[in-house]
């Protein structure tokens, strides 16, 4: 595979959070906290910034607050560039690609790339009226599909098709809250054993609730620069985005997804060689010329935890039905060859939707710099993130140092 | 559910009661299905005709998987009884429409009759009702057969 031309000249010089949590402020306010933290870490002032991206907040499924401009105002008008990226749970990697092309076209020298939400409690849902047009509404009214609901149809498919079992899916849920015990960014840091997730109540069968993630508040920022101003700030050896995949599915989409009551239909034209979730991925990986063997770790979007053992095979790590055999082999725990979610993933974090995608980056970015703390991965030199936001909307960033 | 009042679709045009058929749309060009009906234009890209017609589905199917609402589904969904009672979910793959649509599980079928692979068929059975009439909706029941995928 060949690199594209152009990348790797798109350094992170910042990152910083808000703990994610239920904390009852307005989104505004993690914003500001994780603009400054993220801006404190790079050594820019806000007033240097010259383009803000901002993940748009999300209400239920739908697009929320004006989220770039909302926070730009809070930080003072400072006359950059703005944009919001409503792009689901992929908002915050479509707000990493607005910032990153308008670098690499030399428009910009110093961007903030941020997301924020709040996040209401148990399922996510429609927004309220008739709305007998909207497929995220009628999936609700129609058939009571909620989005756990399609979680659990991958999961059980895993059983049926691969032999997985319950079991398995709580030993991701184990590694994971491993992984985030000493992260103060994650909202629970406790240790989890395989019968506390065994012994929770079924929602959508076969995952109970200690396998599907909750929902929370929160914020995530970066600092993205041109080499140039990355150089001229002083900074050595930066994390360097190399890829960015924002791809939309391929037609006929046979990959069954939030908030479609039906696929495409593959009558007609044969699916793609590659299902939707592993083009995300493979669209990264060509333009970085980076592999699944080059990767030290991945922030994968475990929204169940069956969905993690999913993105093993759909990022490459392993061959189809074989991510259980990888999870018990300890291959994707800290320790082992590519540890997967270092940051305790959603299953310590919870979802804040805009924000998640840049926390996976913010992530990737303190583990290359081997400023991890207890859940650093030993000589980190290449990271992946990849999420799927729904809609159609693909999300996955490759780091290197 | 008292069903003399009368029986109706809950959504117009999306399927048949006599007998119970989706109704979806088919690209006459390419042969390109698409459900629900209410697409304008062919989705494949490399066709792009806006002249669909309005096809019944098969009515069988296999089960691609399966779930189960154990907590209620918040608004709209409306739940039909007090206390609530589970009911199943099935994503279902037509053959013939190479297609995958889901549906709720059948009255008095759970998730132990099924498994990927069980061949299904098509019915209607009341969603909801207004008091007026029962608001019927398309459910998939397990016709206790195994395919191989």
């Amino acid at each position: 595979m060949t690199g594209g031309s152009g990348t790797g000249q798109v350094a992170v010089i910042g990152a910083g959070m808000h703990p994610w949590g239920k904390w009852g402020k307005p989104f505004v306010a993690y914003a500001v906290a994780a603009a400054k933290a993220a801006l404190g870490d790079a050594g820019v002032d806000w007033s240097d910034v010259d383009f803000i991206a901002g993940g748009e907040t999300v209400r239920n499924g739908y697009g929320g607050y004006v989220a770039g401009s909302t926070i730009a105002r809070s930080l003072g008008w400072n006359g950059a560039r703005v944009a919001t990226c409503y792009a689901a749970c992929a908002s915050g990697s479509a707000a990493v690609e607005a910032a990153r092309t308008r670098i690499l076209a030399g428009l910009s020298n110093v961007a903030l790339v941020i997301g924020a939400d709040t996040t209401p409690k148990g399922f996510l849902a429609p927004n309220a009226g008739d709305r007998w047009d909207d497929p995220d509404w009628l999936r609700f009214r129609l058939i009571g599909a909620t989005n756990p609901a399609y979680f659990g149809l991958y999961a059980r498919r895993r059983i049926d098709l691969y032999g997985a079992s319950p079991a398995d899916f709580a030993a991701v849920k184990v590694k994971n809250s491993k992984h985030g015990l000493h992260n103060p960014f994650a909202r629970y840091r406790k240790e989890v054993a395989a019968e506390d997730v065994m012994a929770s109540p079924v929602v959508a069968d076969p995952l109970r609730l200690l396998d599907i993630c909750a929902t929370s508040d929160g914020a995530a920022a970066v600092v993205l620069a041109s080499a140039e101003f990355a150089n001229r700030l002083g900074v050595r050896d930066s994390v360097r985005i190399r890829a960015v995949s924002t791809v939309t599915p391929t037609f006929p989409n046979t990959i069954v997804d939030l908030p479609d009551i039906a696929t495409d239909s593959a009558a007609s034209v044969a699916p793609p060689a590659i299902g939707y979730r592993e083009s995300i991925a493979a669209a990264a990986y060509e333009e970085s010329g980076i592999g699944p063997e080059d990767l030290s770790l991945a922030e994968v979007y475990d929204l169940s935890t069956a969905l993690e053992l999913d993105w093993y095979e759909d990022i490459g790590l392993c061959a189809r039905g074989e991510g259980e055999k990888l999870l018990h082999e300890g291959v994707t725990s800290i320790g082992g060859r590519v540890p997967v979610n270092p940051s305790g993933g959603l299953a310590c974090f919870g979802e804040a939707v805009p924000a998640q995608a840049i926390a996976q980056v913010c992530e990737v970015t303190w583990q290359l710099r081997g400023q991890a703390g207890d859940r650093q991965v030993a000589n980190a030199k290449v990271g992946l993130t990849i999420n799927q936001g729904l809609f159609g909307h693909g999300s996955c960033v490759i780091l290197s140092r | 559910m008292e069903l003399a009042q009368g029986r109706v679709p809950v959504i117009e045009g999306w399927f048949t009661v006599e007998p119970p058929a989706l109704l979806g749309r088919r690209c006459p060009a390419c042969g390109t299905y698409m459900f629900p009906p209410t697409g304008q234009w062919c989705p494949n890209p490399r066709c792009g005709c806006d002249d669909l017609e309005t096809v019944p589905l098969s009515r069988n199917g296999t089960v691609w998987s399966y779930t189960d609402a154990q907590y209620q589904p918040p608004a709209p969904y409306l739940p039909r009884t007090d206390p609530y009672e589970p009911f199943a979910i099935a994503a279902v793959e037509l053959e013939k429409e190479r297609m995958i649509i889901l549906g709720q599980v059948a009255d008095g079928y759970g998730v132990g009759d099924l498994s990927v692979g069980t061949r299904v068929e098509l019915v209607v059975e009341p969603l909801e009702s207004d008091g007026e009439a029962a608001k019927l909706v398309w459910r998939w029941r397990p016709l206790g057969e195994e395919v191989d995928q």
